[in-house]
């Protein structure tokens, strides 16, 4: 017998002979299917189109911008929305929109460039804690739970002073704050497919333990670190405009939506609008980055969707 | 038998179907049978036969979306469960019906003791007071033969071993006198020392009470021994069904031939051991049902007209009566002659 | 006890083993101990399938697991072709993979989800046989594919797209890749439907014969091991209440428990099965406390002593 037929959903079914008949069934791959997944939720593609568009502005902000972001107009200081300054200008005539627009690459800079890091450092030592146990594990977790109970933003505020106010030193400063999550994190997650059977598998066949750690541990586990990872920009683009706020991140007369604000707060009877565009541009961008990690969230774990 | 009894339950053309991502799964196409009082009636089905569907969908338990009853009747003493409003099925459901699931860790609820469980329905079908509640709950768990009853009322879910969780639930589907049990792979999670205790008290019970039994099982043993009845369930559809000697001494269907084969004999001794027969292939898949007869695939003996018509149901030729076959194919014809060129 | 003289070359040889569970008390010091598995011996001999029955916790799912030292054992030895395998380093371990290897109970878990079939059966090469080239590799894979029924162009693809019977064929065509000389498979046709059973076990008998294969057959379904198995273990509470040859062991139980787990079994046939039933004769469970060695009470018969109280 060699009749291929389909069987349950999603799954191909042979005979015990050979060759077959008919061709193969084109079935997505993981990447695939999960692509197919995130792409049929409508929060998550705003959330993915929002994101795209302002990493786009922000990496051509050159070409968007009508204005030098820190060429100021002594002719136009603080004037509301025109045509010739659609966003108004700022205290010294800096053109807001054009800020706006230079300011997303320090925001979603800061926020990308922080969660790297916090990944790049949290894996391996989740990874490690998880996987090895004993009085490794012990002294990672021990220092990861002193980390967590200083509040994410407090301890970002400390480190940045303790750096010095700058934007690279603010990013640092940002994702040592966020690594003690993703080491927990990790941990966890490799905690939960370490007691899978095809860990087991993969031992009974004569994997070492660093090839189980990476080739079957590590795939299974970085879905739940994408989608986490994509929460936390949304926080490190809230931390960086607080230390931008504080005078902390970066610094005059570079543009960031966050020092925006800080000199917005003094005039926000006079120019509401200095302070309306950046204050909008931190909620959309955390907004989006929120959907599409919940988006993420759903479309990379079908198991938990019922 | 109860061949002269009352129909009890009348399904009549029963279709189901869900909505998954890669399109509408055909679970259950066009089931009609009756179910008279007290008879036992064996249904056996592999998964996605559409077995424990078709019930779950009569009781409305299951999850809509993305589940839909697509079609048909299922009337119970005359009522048709699948247009009665939700209170009205929520009083037959766990009242004049009973039934028992395969897993009863997931069943009970883990934070409520036992009592409570028992207590529940009892209040809300029978309407009775706490304290008779309580003492019928002690009645029944002396019923399905729990030691010391009265002190393990008040004992939670995980006091209680495996077998003693699936007698609980099995007072809990008895406790208010049901007219029809069904039990939906009751032991299949169970030891077989413990499966033969459950199955021996279900036995018993059905003396006493008298209750119709829907026992739906993948074990063709266990059928045997007590059903009266028994339906053979692929890709959601009956595809035998009829007395339960009757069946087992003269199948009609391909399949339920196959099944009974594939079962190694527990005592023939390795001299006389052959190959296990096997049956080739899988179930297809219920997204696309292929057209005619749905083992046709599988079936040796498959004529072309099985591959483009749907067999419908009937009384096999020279079978006992209420012995029904979806085959266009002669198995007894086809049988003999095999047997006839060896 | 040392079950059998007619076990002088012995492919795997268990001796005393027991494995045990401390068990904290609340406030965590040392508790009491549980004793999953307690003093049991075993041989399995080249080309046979022994088969290990009990009921759930009646260990033997332990026991596979302690003879592949997946989960070493507490006690006792394991000797694999003469080569005690507690003593091997962890690296002499893996090498000694390649001849000792696992078929599991549920083939949903044991795959990795985000491996393709072609990686996870390639695995093992990839693992003990450094020197093949990724060409020969990949026909490895493709023959492996095709001795277990599948489609060798089902490489390319990930679990989550076949049923549960191919993807015990493709566990069961890693287990086979480097030829093994001894498999233990833990339940492996329990997850799957009636008619999928045999096409599993027909499998596995057929690699027997072509590959010399050894088996340990741990199973709840007596029909099945009493088909498959030359010789038959009896488990109950972590000890051996019975081993002996399957006909002997089936036609002539001698302990009390194994009486009792076969006249469970239901049979396929209206007529035996009610009166199996209706005779009701359902021994009263043994108590597990009256169990002493193993003793020989026929040539191979090996039965636990049963001492009444």
């Amino acid at each position: 017998m060699s009749n291929i037929g389909i069987t349950q959903p999603g799954v191909i079914e042979s005979g015990t002979g050979l060759p077959p008949a008919t061709s193969l069934r084109a079935e997505p791959g993981p990447i695939r299917a999960f692509w197919a997944r995130l792409t049929a939720r409508r929060t998550a593609m705003v959330g993915l189109v929002i994101v795209v568009a302002m990493i786009l502005m922000a990496v051509f902000a050159d070409w968007v911008a009508p204005y030098d972001p820190i060429a100021t107009d002594w002719g136009a200081i603080r004037s509301p929305p025109s045509w010739a300054h659609p966003f108004g200008t700022d205290e010294v005539g800096h053109d807001v929109l054009s800020r706006i627009v230079f300011g997303a690459r320090a925001s979603l800079g800061a926020g990308l460039t922080s969660v790297a890091l916090a990944v790049a450092l949290g894996l391996p030592f989740g990874l490690i804690a998880g996987y090895a146990g004993g009085i490794v594990d012990l002294l990672i977790m021990r220092l990861t739970d002193a980390l967590l109970a200083i509040p994410f933003l407090i301890l970002a505020i400390a480190l940045a002073a303790f750096l010095g106010p700058s934007l690279t030193n603010a990013m640092v400063a940002i994702g040592l704050s966020a690594t003690s999550t993703f080491v927990r994190l990790t941990r966890a997650q490799v905690q939960a497919v370490a007691a899978e059977e095809f860990v087991e598998a993969a031992r009974a066949v004569g994997n070492p333990p660093w090839r189980i750690a990476i080739r079957h541990i590590l795939p299974n586990i970085v879905p739940a670190i994408l989608v986490q990872a994509t929460l936390t920009i949304a926080a490190a683009i809230i931390a960086e405009a607080s230390l931008s706020f504080l005078g902390l991140g970066q610094q005059p007369p570079e543009p960031s939506w966050g020092s925006m604000l800080n000199v917005a707060k003094n005039f926000l009877e006079q120019a509401p609008w200095m302070a309306i565009w950046p204050g909008a541009s931190i909620f959309l961008a955390v907004l989006a980055f929120n959907l599409l990690g919940d988006g993420l969230r759903d479309a990379l774990d079908p198991r938990q969707r019922t | 038998m109860a061949q002269d009894r009352v129909t009890l339950l009348d399904v009549r053309d029963l279709a189901v179907a869900f909505d998954s991502e890669g399109g509408v799964v055909h679970a259950v196409n066009g089931v009609s049978y009756t179910l008279r009082e007290g008879e036992t009636l064996g249904i056996v089905g592999e998964s996605g036969s559409g077995k424990s569907v078709h019930v779950l969908a009569m009781l409305g338990l299951i999850p809509r979306p993305p589940g839909r009853i697509t079609g048909g009747q299922v009337l119970f003493e005359g009522r048709d469960l699948l247009r009665l409003p939700e209170k009205e099925l929520r009083k037959i459901r766990g009242g004049q019906i009973g039934f028992v699931f395969q897993d009863p860790m997931s069943s009970l609820n883990p934070g409520m003791t036992v009592g409570a469980q028992i207590v529940e329905p009892l209040r809300i079908h029978l309407g009775l007071d706490g304290r008779a509640a309580r003492a019928r709950a002690k009645d029944l768990l002396d019923l399905v033969r729990i030691p010391h009853a009265g002190a393990r009322l008040d004992q939670y879910p995980h006091e209680f071993s495996g077998g003693q969780r699936q007698r609980v639930m099995i007072a809990i589907g008895l406790s208010c006198r049901p007219k029809l049990l069904i039990a939906d792979e009751a032991t299949t999670a169970l030891d077989v020392t413990v499966q033969a205790e459950i199955i021996g008290l279900v036995q018993e019970l059905k003396r006493e009470i008298g209750m119709a039994i829907v026992w739906i099982t993948h074990d063709l043993g266990v059928v045997a021994g007590i059903a009266d009845t028994v339906q053979v369930m692929y890709a959601g559809r009956i595809l035998e069904r009829g007395p339960v000697d009757d069946m087992f001494r003269d199948p009609r269907s391909a399949y339920t031939l196959g099944l009974l084969r594939s079962l190694p004999d527990l005592s023939r001794g390795r001299a006389g051991r052959r190959r296990l027969h096997q049956i080739e292939g899988a179930p297809p898949d219920m997204r696309h049902p292929p057209p005619g007869d749905p083992f046709a695939a599988r079936n040796v003996y498959a004529t072309p007209r099985c591959l483009t018509d749907t067999p419908p149901l009937i009384q096999a030729p020279g079978a006992a009566p209420g012995h029904l076959v979806a085959a266009w194919y002669d198995l007894p014809a086809r049988l003999a002659a095999e047997e006839a060129a060896r | 006890m040392r079950p059998g003289p007619a076990d002088r070359y012995p492919l795997l040889s268990v001796r005393n083993l027991s494995k045990h569970y401390p068990l904290r008390s609340w406030w965590g010091g040392k508790g009491s101990v549980f004793r999953a598995v307690e003093d049991v011996s075993f041989d399995i001999r080249p080309g046979e399938t022994l088969g290990l029955v009990g009921e759930s916790g009646s260990g033997k799912s332990t026991i596979g697991r302690a003879v592949t030292m997946l989960n070493p054992p507490s006690a006792g030895t394991v000797a694999f072709e003469g080569t005690d395998l507690a003593k091997l380093s962890a690296r002499e371990m893996r090498r000694m993979r390649a001849r000792i290897q696992m078929v599991f109970q549920d083939p949903y878990a044991a795959l990795n989800p985000r491996m393709s079939i072609g990686d996870y059966v390639a695995e093992p090469f990839k693992l003990h046989r450094h020197d093949m080239a990724r060409a020969e590799r990949r026909d490895e894979v493709e023959g492996l594919l095709a001795r277990v029924g599948l489609d060798p162009r089902f490489a390319r693809l990930y679990p989550h797209q076949f049923s549960g019977g191919q993807r015990q064929r493709i566990c069961i065509a890693r287990a086979i890749a480097l030829k093994p000389s001894f498999i233990v498979a833990d339940e492996p046709i329990a997850a799957l439907d009636v008619s999928i059973q045999a096409q599993v076990v027909n499998l596995l008998q057929d690699l027997q014969d072509e590959l010399g294969i050894s088996y340990l057959f741990i199973s709840h379904d007596l029909r099945m091991v009493r088909y498959l198995c030359q010789r038959v273990a009896v488990l109950w509470h972590g000890r051996v209440v019975e081993l002996a040859e399957a006909d002997a062991l089936y036609e002539d139980p001698r302990h009390p428990y194994t009486r009792r787990l076969l006249s469970a079994v239901p049979v396929p046939n209206p007529v035996e099965e009610r009166a199996r039933l209706g005779a009701a004769s359902l021994l009263p469970p043994a108590d597990p406390d009256a169990t002493g060695g193993l003793v020989e009470v026929a040539p191979g018969h090996w039965v636990a002593d049963i001492r009444y109280a």
